[in-house]
């Protein structure tokens, strides 16, 4: 064997090992948490986790339904945001900007992802909690605050996802459709929309995947109180806020029920990729 | 060039041993984040002292302190509330007296609160200020979370059996409860008295200030203990630390950062 071969067969292997140990490490959470998350929901029965109303995990109590619904409402709230907004961005910047702005825009658009969400939670907590408290009334801290700066931050995954599905629609589709008479909105409504539908899918499940899962800010604008809210200006409290917030102190059962909250947001997370993954294959097979 | 490498290495593992070496002869003091910004002046005045010692202040919460003492995890638990019968195993020494103050924002025209409508705002019977005298606004009602011993000596202290309401926002810490108190009009809270600053204020409870003096007669009622528990006698090293916290200048520490002392 010359020396070239046993280099080439090392890095192989050591390629292989750590390949293999960042799908391990992933596996090793997984069991992780349902081991230490699943004994405790089948001890007090999975209907009083999913369904219970009360949260007071020191009289063992552990309902989630308040936390469930609180990350549904604020997931869809910043869907609401983010989406109609980070669409019309993409739009724009594919269909009708010029090139140069498309290359000044589009990483500028990028680096909001780059910003930690500490510091959206704090403009959050200066500026637009204050706002809606004396604009609209209520605490200020509630799921429309949650909303609007979770919109905000899924709105690089919608924009720049949205941008390379836009941007893969063959060339054959705009001239073909501008061929025929159709105006450049004409196009973009009819043409190239449907054309790039999956890929936008997907990349609104991607921003909901990462809306559902920020905590910091979310922690700092909820409110985090343990209620089903009633208006969109009442406080709220998501099941990564539920975590995060308790974790430092908990103990015995409230740890136990904390991974159990844990499993469940693992599960919600999980159905969302497989729907995004699903979505993008069949995209491609269309094509 | 692979010499450099080795020296470097060497070098580094040095540090590393050294790093380990000073962790061993310290202590770690871990659990409630209201006794931390205290054991924090404490462990600098001492370790000014005693430049062989080092001390290592770490938070985590109340019960996550007691859980650490006991499983060996850090040399002592701090705890800012009376420990449950479960945990009464630990040895306990009391540091220093908190008081618990109720505080609103500035501008609220309430000044005195008996402790049953305390209870009753947090339970949620009391929903609007016009119902004890105030302004006709809905009371935003801020608590902090599950484990806090501030919210456990709360609990004790004010609520009993009864549990805050679900209405309420929860804060994770002293200085988030007194920023939201001080930013909302409408809002009361509970935080320890030694961090009440002049952006809030703290209301009489039962017609009594909350001042040092009327602690130490104990004619204002919401007081908890600040202490540090270890499992079964305290080592020597961490003797000599929590006699320096009960010494008269450790105590005078306690009362310049606004605590009650003990002596």
């Amino acid at each position: 064997m010359t020396r070239l071969e046993r280099n080439e067969r090392l890095i192989k292997i050591a390629l292989f090992v750590i390949a293999c140990s960042a799908v391990s490490i992933l596996a090793v959470i997984t069991i992780f948490i349902f081991s230490e998350g699943t004994p405790i929901m089948f001890k007090y029965g999975l209907r009083s986790f999913l369904l219970g109303l009360d949260w007071y995990p020191s009289e063992q109590s552990f309902g989630l339904l308040p936390m469930i619904i609180g990350s549904v409402m604020v997931t869809f709230g910043s869907l609401l945001v983010g989406v109609p907004f980070g669409l019309a961005c993409a739009i724009f910047l594919t269909e009708f900007s010029s090139r140069r702005l498309r290359h000044i825009l589009k990483p500028i658009i990028e680096l909001l992802a780059g910003i930690p969400s500490v510091v959206y939670g704090f403009i959050g907590v200066v500026i637009l909690v204050p706002f809606i408290r004396e604009t609209l009334g209520g605490p200020g801290l509630s799921v429309l605050a949650a909303s609007i700066i979770l919109g905000i931050m899924i709105l690089p995954t919608i924009i720049s996802i949205s941008i390379d599905s836009l941007q893969a629609v063959p060339r054959s589709y705009r001239e073909g459709s501008i061929a025929l008479g159709a105006t450049k909105w004409q196009t973009t409504k009819m043409v190239i929309l449907p054309a790039a539908k999956s890929g936008i899918i997907a990349s609104i499940i991607l921003g909901m995947g990462r809306a559902i899962g920020e905590t910091m800010a979310v922690i700092m604008i909820a409110g985090n109180a343990i209620n089903i809210p009633r208006s969109v200006l009442d406080p709220v409290r998501t099941l990564t806020s539920n975590i995060a917030l308790e974790m430092g102190y908990a103990s015995g059962e409230h740890r136990q029920a904390l991974f159990a909250t844990g499993v469940i947001l693992f599960i919600i997370i999980m159905i969302l990729n497989t729907i995004a993954n699903a979505t993008s294959v069949k995209g491609k097979a269309a094509k | 060039m692979q010499k450099s490498k080795l020296v470097f290495f060497l070098c580094l593992l040095t540090v590393i041993g050294c790093a380990r070496d000073k962790a061993g002869t310290g202590i770690t003091v871990a659990g409630s984040t209201s006794v931390q910004p205290f054991a924090d002046k404490w462990a600098e005045v001492y370790m000014d002292e005693h430049p062989d010692q080092v001390v290592n202040i770490q938070g985590g919460g109340s019960s996550a302190g007691i859980q650490a003492a006991k499983s060996g995890a850090c040399n002592i638990g701090t705890s800012s509330r009376e420990l449950k019968p479960d945990e009464k195993d630990l040895t306990e020494i009391v540091v220093a007296r908190d008081g618990l103050a109720i505080i609103v924002h500035t501008s609220n025209r309430i000044d005195n609160l008996t402790i049953e409508q305390v209870k009753g705002i947090f339970t949620g019977k009391i929903r609007n200020w016009r119902e004890i005298g105030g302004n006709d606004k809905l009371i935003t009602v801020v608590t902090r979370e599950e484990g806090s011993g501030t919210r456990g000596a709360f609990q004790e202290l004010v609520m009993k059996k009864d549990r805050v309401a679900k209405s309420a926002i929860v804060q994770d810490s002293n200085g988030t409860v007194r920023e939201i108190v001080a930013g909302d009009p409408n809002a009361i809270g509970y935080i320890s008295l030694g961090l009440v600053n002049n952006k809030v204020r703290a209301l009489k409870l039962n017609g009594v200030p909350a001042t040092d003096e009327n602690i130490i007669s104990k004619k204002y009622k919401l007081v908890r203990p600040f202490l540090f528990v270890t499992k079964g006698e305290p080592t020597p090293v961490c003797r000599e630390f929590i006699d320096f916290v009960q010494s008269a200048e450790g105590q005078k520490l306690v009362s310049e950062e606004g605590l009650i002392p003990v002596k």
